[in-house]
């Protein structure tokens, strides 16, 4: 194991976090608080509370996932593309590195910035509203594995992208609607029958459903199936990016 | 001597079917200095490109210092350093943390006092907390160097180290070049620029469309296939060759004022004297006498047209 290149790759990706700060972390944070302004005092002064959860509480877990999903995405994209798209991946390409490593490194690192998003996320949202988390381990276990297995799949895309297109094409056109339609702002228990069979198919759903749980032990779906929808979107990914080490895909020619 | 690269039987043909190598076989000695020289697209980017790990190969094999480039590229990788041909840096890192992180990458501990005594060398002292992308491009490529060199390779690539450089830097590269020889390090290089194989090389390579046309030690190789010439400038210009002269085939030159005599320096009889005399003969008179050897630019373009 050549631990030594993990380190550098984990180092430098997040260095260039810290030298892009305002980007990197005040944007997401900017964002999310806008959301609170909006949904969770104007309008949510106004909704009763779902529940037993009062309103502004309630879209916590689902603001954070939408942060989460789309800043694990972009960064992990991000990291692997550019060097594509400048040519600098011919370094990590020449040396002495397994795919392993180079995963490790870079989705690592951006599993670590957006968990950090996701703090700083929840400690902003405690300025707005009251927060308590009825399961602190399961609140982090969720947090932990979305970075992770949201990273893997930016990664994915960032290697998949030959163009700036693609790689804003997944996030902009799958993720935003997915976590829009997958409960962030109500109980999918508040739609029409068939709607909420329809949202079933949504795998952000139950995301969201088990983070939620975490927080106020109120959910859609049983918070063991949100944990095994996790769990299988993270094999799924490990299973693509295994087999994209094994044919070398989109880098060696 | 065991070679410490050994190509053998490589070809490659990229997705798009372009036939890229076709079946090339060669050994680099320890601590020479191979140039490979080949006009645009005749697979030498391609041929280091495999060696170092970046492009599959299609068929044949590939070893350094003993060990497969496929099956344990850990090792192989660990001995090569690579100077890319295109200037492919990031933008906002600074020359110190892009040295830092190559080393690192190729699974060295950090050694600050290595890269300090670098970057001195490459007279990049100065400009270590400079952010890549204020460089100008001769530095860019120093910095490539640098990076290359950070983990200490054995086995070095330098892929037209001088393209765009100018000429006190490529004295200063081919002075580096040297140095490093002299510490042992194997380098194989590609350029287009024959003065540089000329001046730097042990032996030399020629590329053509994608096959190794030959490979043979610099001296030998304008040894054997330097042709010399003997001109002569006449005192009094003559319409034409006269036949007393007809058994060299001289050329002449436009004005009639020159005579070139074309020999393979090699022959027992070169006929120089003979057609010294054969010139007094004809009452011509010489005004200057002089020699030339072609030069390896001579050779290889040649090579490559004879193709
Ligand atoms: N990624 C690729 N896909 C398809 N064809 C390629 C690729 N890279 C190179 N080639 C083709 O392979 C041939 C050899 O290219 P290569 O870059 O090895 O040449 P080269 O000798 O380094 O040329 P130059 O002196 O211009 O750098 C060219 O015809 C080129 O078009
Ligand atoms: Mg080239």
């Amino acid at each position: 194991m050549n631990t030594y290149a993990v380190r550098v790759i984990y180092k430098y990706e997040m260095l260039r976090a810290w030298e892009t700060l305002l980007q990197s972390f005040a944007s997401p944070v900017l964002s999310t608080s806008l959301y609170f302004v909006v949904f969770g005092s104007a309008i949510g002064s106004r909704i009763e509370q779902i529940e037993g959860v009062s309103y502004g509480s309630f879209i916590v877990p689902g603001l954070m996932m939408l942060a989460l999903l789309t800043q694990s995405i972009s960064n992990a994209s991000f990291g692997i593309y550019f060097p594509k798209f400048t040519g600098t991946i011919y370094e990590v390409m020449s040396a002495p590195v397994s795919f392993f490593e180079i995963l490790l490194g870079y989705v690592g690192a951006a599993a670590t910035k957006s968990l950090l998003i996701g703090l700083i996320i929840l400690a902003t949202a405690g300025f707005f509203v009251p927060l308590e988390v009825a399961h602190p381990v399961w609140m982090m276990g969720f947090l932990v594995l979305t970075c992770i297995s949201f990273s893997l799949f930016g990664f994915i895309i960032g290697l998949w992208a030959d163009n700036f297109e693609k790689l804003q094409l997944i996030p902009l056109l799958v993720i935003t609607p997915l976590v829009f339609l997958g409960g962030s702002f109500y109980s999918v228990s508040m739609l029409p029958p068939a709607w909420q069979t329809v949202t079933l198919f949504n795998p952000v759903v139950y995301l969201i459903s088990g983070f939620r749980w975490s927080f106020f032990e109120v959910s859609d779906v049983s918070v063991g199936l949100s944990l095994s929808m996790v769990l299988m979107f993270l094999a799924a990914c490990l299973l693509v990016v295994w087999w994209m080490f094994k044919t070398g895909y989109r880098l060696k020619q | 001597m065991q070679s410490i690269v050994s190509i053998s039987n490589l070809s490659k043909t990229y997705a798009g079917g372009h036939h890229a190598l076709k079946d090339v076989t060669l050994d680099i000695a320890p601590g020479e200095i191979l140039a490979l020289l080949g006009p645009n697209g005749a697979g030498k980017t391609t041929l280091i490109s495999i060696i170092c790990g970046i492009v599959k190969a299609s068929s044949g094999s590939v070893t350094v210092g003993g060990h497969d480039i496929v099956t344990d590229y850990r090792a192989t990788r660990s001995m090569i350093g690579l100077v890319p041909q295109e200037l492919t840096l990031g933008a906002f890192d600074t020359v110190w943390n892009t040295l830092c992180f190559s080393r690192g990458l190729f699974g060295k501990k950090p050694n600050p006092e290595h890269l300090e005594r670098l970057l001195r060398d490459l007279s990049l002292w100065g400009k270590k907390d400079s952010e890549l992308m204020t460089l100008s491009g001769g530095m860019k490529r120093r910095v490539l160097i640098g990076k290359a060199l950070s983990h200490e390779p054995s086995v070095l690539f330098l892929d037209e180290p001088t393209a765009g450089v100018d000429v006190e830097l490529r004295k200063d590269m081919w002075a580096l070049v040297r140095r490093l020889r002299e510490s042992g390090v194997t380098i194989i290089l590609t350029t287009h620029y024959i003065e540089e194989a000329e001046a730097i090389a042990d032996r030399v390579g020629v590329i053509n469309d994608g096959e190794l046309l030959l490979v043979d030690d610099k001296l030998a190789l304008m040894h054997k296939l330097g042709k010399r010439q003997l001109i002569a400038e006449l005192e009094q210009a003559v319409d034409s060759v006269p036949d007393a002269l007809a058994h060299w085939s001289l050329d002449l030159s436009a004005d009639g004022s020159r005579l070139t005599y074309t020999y393979d320096p090699h022959n027992t009889h070169t006929g120089i004297s003979g057609l010294l005399q054969a010139i007094r003969e004809a009452g011509m008179v010489l005004k200057d006498l002089r020699t030339t050897q072609s030069s390896l630019e001579e050779i290889f373009v040649n090579l490559v047209k004879s193709k």
